[in-house]
């Protein structure tokens, strides 16, 4: 009786645990499954794709697609491939991810431990923008950078950017930042320290986390964005999104299955590539926040 | 080292004041603990002192120079906070070193401050550790640490003990009474626990409501309260408070309730007049077992019920009923009645408070 009893929890919670992976197992199939399409046609050559199915292990491997579509597909009459509107993406992310971060982080520590008058109604406001669908702002938007001169240039799509993610990033940092006590800063100030001083020498090194979250979010975001890319910017800045949109719909008797997926794969690794990088801090940073001291 | 003086220094938020034009003059050297339920401004008050809080009237000084407008880091002053506030992405040493490092102090000479008061406070194995692997008291030790490196003028200490266990406490403030013998730097220091206030203070503030209601050494206060919050406030148990009225007797004034009543003990300077409502108050700690010989005359002699009985150990707290009113007695463990004795009781008549009702304030 005793080891009856001592078994039943034992093998029940194996049961268990067989039944838990096999649903796993079956849901990350289930979403793997167009990836594992995509990177099988991609290396594919055309007279496979014609012949074979859908999801038909390739016979041969071959790379021609991808360097096709990273050198000399053609994006409407261009015929030069992606890499050259992958590296404005590049150059677009990276100042717009870094300056909406660090400005984001700049007003999280204003709006939680320098309150001033109107400080909630400020943060209320700016939550709203979290909100503000893009569509809604293109012609206000186009108006603008219109009246600033900076219509159809990289600059204008880099403000645009980083305008409509601010709204992002101080909610991040804010909500960060209020489980910070306020004491830290109190005991900075008698230290001697000033208002930036305290931000990059006690706030900014104890924000590691959600600066990835921030981070992540951003990058996804705008690395991602189409819209934006394609009402704001013309030729030859066009980020790969565009690109990638253009290469699809250009055809020439023949669509190349292998190069659109080759294409579309490319444009996806940089955000894959940040996730793996920075994956687990962003579950961590979104989760903690508590520092305790 | 440096006086404190806060003249009619008052805070408001909007239209809220909170703190109400008080006055306070702390000697060079003193300890003086601000004391108080929360919310009576204490808090506020020695953040104003720090510069951390503007203040909305009044002028404070610290030494002979008025210091409202200056930012905290020029007042010569250092502060430790109830969650220590160390700084968690630097070691110890650097935690000690952030506000040297801030005045350009030289290296060599930063690192000599740094040791000088890591041996005064055994912090030299936990230098290089940060706060996050160290216990509570190790941590409020570097909080002292921190502030002691910068060799203030006035040290302000803002509930630092109230974050750790009741044991740890005890040890701690025998540690802050040791280095402020050492030291002799003027100490501020809030805390809403009146253990601390009477053990650690020079003098005492009690403060309620934005007010100080009084200011005195701790037997002052103990022995002297200045009104009924004070007298209930200090005290552990607290002071029992008998509503009774005053008559003129055959030979003087005479207290009576409906339960009680006794002769008035006479005594130089009171104010009790004929007919006045009072509130008289003895402290459980002065109220005694009666015996059949002591010698005391009866009508110092209450009739009394034991109700509930806690044995505290050395102490028993006795809740007795002396016709329709309750009292809270306090005997030795040893002499412990049993429950539901009827027994006599007597009371020290050299620590009788009597207040008046009406205004709250002591008139004996």
């Amino acid at each position: 009786m005793s080891s009856f009893s001592a078994d039943t929890p034992h093998s029940s919670s194996v049961m268990g645990r067989i039944f838990i992976y096999g649903i796993l197992l079956i849901v990350a199939g289930y979403f793997l499954l167009p990836l594992l399409v995509m990177v099988f046609t991609s290396v594919k050559s055309m007279e496979e794709i014609r012949t074979g199915s859908l999801i038909s292990i390739p016979t041969s491997i071959t790379f021609d697609a991808w360097s096709k579509a990273w050198s000399s597909a053609c994006t409407g009459v261009e015929c030069s491939g992606l890499s050259g509107y992958f590296w404005n993406s590049v150059w677009l992310v990276t100042p717009t991810v870094s300056i909406s971060t660090f400005l984001g982080a700049l007003n999280g520590y204003v709006l939680t431990k320098w309150n001033f008058k109107g400080a909630d109604v400020f943060f209320s406001m700016l939550l709203i923008g979290c909100f503000i669908p893009f569509q809604v702002i293109l012609l206000p938007m186009a108006r603008t950078l219109g009246f600033l001169g900076l219509a159809g240039t990289t600059t204008g799509l880099i403000m645009v950017h980083i305008i409509y993610g601010l709204a992002f990033t101080t909610l991040f940092f804010r909500n960060f930042y209020v489980s910070i006590p306020n004491e830290l800063v109190r005991a900075a100030q008698i230290d001697g320290a000033g208002f930036f001083m305290i931000f990059w020498k006690i706030m900014l090194p104890l924000s590691i986390p959600i600066i990835v979250v921030s981070v992540i979010w951003q990058f996804t975001q705008i690395w991602n964005d189409f819209l934006f890319g394609v009402v704001f910017s013309a030729g030859e800045s066009q980020p790969i999104t565009v690109a990638l949109n253009n290469l699809v719909n250009t055809s020439t008797g023949v669509k190349e299955y292998n190069v659109d997926m080759a294409a579309a794969i490319i444009a996806a690794l940089p955000t894959l590539f940040v996730y793996v990088v920075a994956g687990k801090y962003f579950v961590r940073g979104l989760t903690a926040g508590a520092v305790k001291g | 080292m440096a006086t404190v003086t806060l003249k009619k220094i008052s805070k408001s938020y909007g239209d809220l004041e909170i703190v109400h034009g008080i006055d306070l003059d702390v000697k060079d050297d003193e300890f003086v603990v601000l004391l108080g339920p929360s919310g009576c401004g204490k808090s506020t008050t020695l953040r104003m002192v720090a510069g951390l809080e503007d203040i909305t009237g009044g002028e404070l000084k610290i030494g002979d120079r008025v210091v409202n407008d200056v930012a905290p880091k020029d007042r010569q002053i250092a502060m430790v906070f109830q969650n220590y506030a160390l700084y968690p992405h630097m070691t110890v040493a650097q935690n000690m070193a952030f506000g040297l490092k801030l005045q350009r102090m030289p290296k060599t000479e930063i690192q000599q401050k740094v040791d000088e008061v890591s041996k005064i406070l055994q912090l030299g194995p936990l230098l290089d550790r940060r706060p996050a692997d160290l216990s509570g008291g190790q941590r409020q030790r570097v909080a002292m640490g921190r502030a002691m490196v910068r060799t203030p003028e006035v040290f302000l200490f803002d509930e630092p003990l109230s974050n750790l266990d009741a044991k740890l406490r005890t040890h701690m403030r025998l540690e802050i009474q040791r280095l402020h013998r050492q030291l002799k730097t003027t100490t501020l220091y809030v805390t809403h626990d009146q253990i601390e206030a009477m053990t650690l203070a020079d003098r005492i503030v009690i403060m309620r409501d934005g007010y100080i209601e009084q200011i005195g050494s701790p037997k002052e206060v103990f022995d002297h309260p200045n009104n009924i919050f004070v007298a209930t406030f200090i005290g552990s148990p607290a002071m029992n408070l008998i509503p009774m009225k005053t008559k003129n007797g055959m030979d003087g004034l005479t207290l009576e309730s409906d339960s009680i009543q006794f002769p008035l003990p006479e005594k130089e300077g009171h104010q009790v007049q004929a007919n006045m409502d009072v509130l008289v108050g003895i402290r459980p700690t002065d109220m005694n077992l009666a015996h059949k010989d002591d010698g005391i005359a009866p009508q110092w002699k209450f009739d009394a019920k034991v109700e509930v009985t806690e044995l505290l150990g050395a102490e028993a707290l006795l809740d007795l009923r002396i016709g329709g009113q309750e009292i809270m007695g306090q005997v030795e463990g040893k002499d412990m009645p049993e429950l539901d004795a009827n027994i006599q009781i007597t009371f020290n008549t050299e620590a009788l408070h009597i207040f008046d009702k009406a205004s709250e304030k002591a008139i004996y």
